[in-house]
């Protein structure tokens, strides 16, 4: 295969060579169980423990407030479960319109899982993605078991003010959860300093493998296991932990550290060039969400008339990957459930794409599909029907 | 990623026929914007009844590209009773097939295909005139009868997959059931009565609001240095948003209840409530 121009980092992201390196005694050589009693395994578990903290330091977090899952969404079920079981006589839960169908889904099945009826409030968002924190307070009641909200947004990007939502939950008594996989390692965090009871992050999108993920508690919150077995994690989630990963995972949040800085000044410059180049030279486009409170590597673009799924299988004979919200990609036959909440016209939507950058990319590859999309566009729109009699 | 056959590749990546025809003899339009997928197809047809030209303007996936393209290179030389014949399944066919959850672009071709030859005949088509079925996509139970006799459809996700029908909210999925085991208790169909008052379907509301923004509402609002943009339909609900002068008009909420809502349901249905997105 050619040279891959991955630009579809909220998708997923290159487990970082560090990180390879660093997993990999773990698989051959120090194979031991971290909880066994010869010390075979226990230097795997002192670099459980190392991980934990690395972890616990990019978040601002202690590291007894670390429990590794298996990835977001199980982060993200135990969490919401759990604040429901320790509040059952509570049966209302707030969350936004723009979720992750992690949380989205889940949220819309409670009775099903729970056996009890549970009223949802799903806060809309404006047309640049942002919520209206009045809406969101008048919300808040006696009867709220917890609050999930996204830190940011997997589509557009768009960054929720976690800190003031935290704040007002914590005012009514109310549990935060954030489902925060878009934004570790790409915005700082400092949970020391926020309300926020309950985050998941995920592995896999800030170079870790697949397949591993960690639920952050708060001290002092009620918590109740997901799943259900082995004393690991201090009876918090039973199954031998994921040990090459965890370690992998402890890297990863070590190199995002270091490298925050770069995300936010490299990566966001890149991404801005690219954002500009495309809607200075492409007529009917628009970008979706709000163009400050936004991830420093994501941007969703709708060029009108056009269908994204077209557009990503012309760009993917580049060899560029990105993605889209359009309904043939969505795997329904309906657009973005996140574009359709921010209002956004079925007649963009179906024409949005996402290039999310991360520290690997280079002005080069910028370059390349500046030159490369606006021609790929501009042909569809010729054979589109819409186009002409715009 | 969805995995298309090399042919489809080739017919999207180079669509053969793309474009228009100077006064064609029949034109055949389905879909629309809101669907995420329309097809125009220009004919061309001599005095022997044969297609002597075809060509397609496609709004749609890869796999809605390709489909039209395969459409015109098949029917091209034929005459307009042998084209007729052409199903949907003959165009996946000819495609190397097409992933089932794709099979409704191949519908998308017959249907446009029967559109142009209705028009070229100058009769109306029975599909509109059937109950819709399901709103969000504006499907005729007529529609998805012919889809479960002629696919031997068995089950909502295929009904889906051929017709669109069912996939947006899933209210219709009880009916749809209903329809398949009806249609497999009695295979050999009759013809089905038009029930109840005629309705629109989401595509007909859609266009025909569209229009009106566009012929009168438009105009006025820009006037004053306002605009409009339709953003969705959903039943009765038409979602706009105001724009220029009129997104920050202390009026707005006036000029989209006493002016545009009244346009609306004076021209398109009586029922319609406009509000803002």
């Amino acid at each position: 295969m050619d040279k891959v121009i991955y630009m579809d980092n909220n998708a997923t992201t290159r487990v970082a060579p560090e990180v390879v390196e660093a997993m990999l005694p773990y698989f051959s050589d120090y194979y031991g169980n971290p909880s066994s009693m010869h010390s075979f395994g226990a230097v795997v578990g002192k670099a459980v423990v190392e991980a934990r903290e690395r972890i616990a330091a990019l978040l601002g977090a202690d590291p007894e407030e670390i429990v590794f899952t298996s990835c977001g969404t199980e982060s993200d079920s135990t969490a919401i479960m759990s604040a429901l079981r320790a509040l059952p006589e509570k049966r209302h839960v707030i969350t936004t319109r723009v979720e992750h169908p992690a949380v989205k889904n889940l949220a819309e099945n409670l009775q099903m899982l729970t056996g009890h009826s549970y009223r949802v409030t799903s806060l809309s968002v404006d047309r640049q993605g942002m919520i209206d924190l009045d809406e969101y307070e008048k919300a808040l009641g006696d009867d709220t078991a917890i609050v999930s909200v996204m830190w940011a947004n997997n589509e557009t990007g768009v960054i929720f003010p976690i800190a003031e939502m935290a704040a007002m939950a914590r005012k009514h008594g109310v549990l935060f959860h954030t489902d925060a996989v878009q934004a570790v390692g790409k915005i700082p965090i400092d949970l020391s300093s926020l309300e926020v009871d309950f985050l998941s992050l995920s592995g896999h999108k800030l170079h870790a493998p697949k397949g591993v993920g960690v639920l952050y508690v708060k001290k002092g919150t009620p918590y109740s296991p997901f799943l259900i077995g082995g004393h690991q994690e201090h009876g918090r989630r039973g199954g031998t932990e994921n040990t090459a990963s965890i370690i992998g995972l402890g890297k990863a949040c070590e190199l995002a550290k270091s490298r925050m800085a770069v995300e936010n000044t490299r990566v966001k410059e890149l991404r801005d060039k690219l954002e500009k180049g495309l809607l200075d030279s492409i007529p009917n486009a628009m970008l979706n969400g709000h163009p400050d409170h936004r991830l420093p590597n994501t941007t969703n673009i709708s060029f009108e008339f056009v269908e994204g799924e077209a557009i990503l299988l012309h760009l993917n004979n580049f060899n560029i990957c990105a993605s889209s919200g359009s309904a043939c990609t969505s795997g329904s036959l309906e657009p973005s459930h996140v574009l359709r909440a921010m209002g956004v016209p079925f007649t963009a939507a179906h024409g949005s794409i996402r290039f999310s950058l991360s520290v690997y990319n280079n002005e080069e590859e910028v370059d390349f599909v500046l030159e490369k999309l606006p021609p790929i566009i501009a042909n569809l729109r010729e054979m589109s029907p819409f186009w002409k009699n715009r | 990623m969805w995995d298309y056959t090399d042919k489809v590749k080739d017919h999207f990546l180079n669509p053969r026929n793309v474009g228009e025809i100077d006064n064609p003899s029949a034109v055949g339009e389905v879909g629309s914007l809101a669907c995420g997928d329309a097809l125009k197809l220009m004919l061309k047809i001599d005095g022997d009844d044969i297609i002597v030209d075809a060509k397609f303007q496609t709004f749609g996936c890869a796999s809605a590209i390709a489909s039209s393209s395969a459409l015109t290179e098949m029917i091209k030389g034929l005459s307009v009773a042998e084209a007729e014949k052409i199903t949907n399944e003959d165009i996946a066919e000819f495609l190397g097939g097409l992933p089932k959850e794709k099979m409704h672009c191949s519908v998308m071709g017959r249907e446009a295909l029967e559109a142009a030859i209705a028009n070229y005949r100058g009769v109306v088509l029975p599909m509109a005139e059937g109950e819709v079925v399901c709103e969000c996509f504006g499907v005729t139970d007529i529609e998805v009868r012919r889809a479960i006799e002629e696919s031997n459809l068995r089950t909502v996700e295929e009904v889906t997959n051929f017709t669109k029908a069912g996939g947006g909210c899933g209210k219709c999925h009880d009916r749809l059931r209903e329809m398949i085991d009806e249609a497999r208790a009695d295979s050999t169909m009759k013809p089905i009565p038009v029930k109840g008052p005629k309705r629109m379907t989401n595509i007909q509301k859609i266009k025909a609001v569209e229009e009106v923004l566009e012929r009168e509402i438009r105009p006025t609002l820009k006037k004053d240095g306002g605009d409009i943009e339709l953003v969705d339909v959903d039943g009765d609900y038409v979602y706009v948003s105001l724009r220029g002068a009129c997104g920050s008009c202390a009026k707005s909420r006036t000029t989209l209840k006493e002016y545009v809502e009244k346009k609306l349901r004076e021209q398109v249905l009586d029922t319609l409530i406009v509000e803002e997105e």
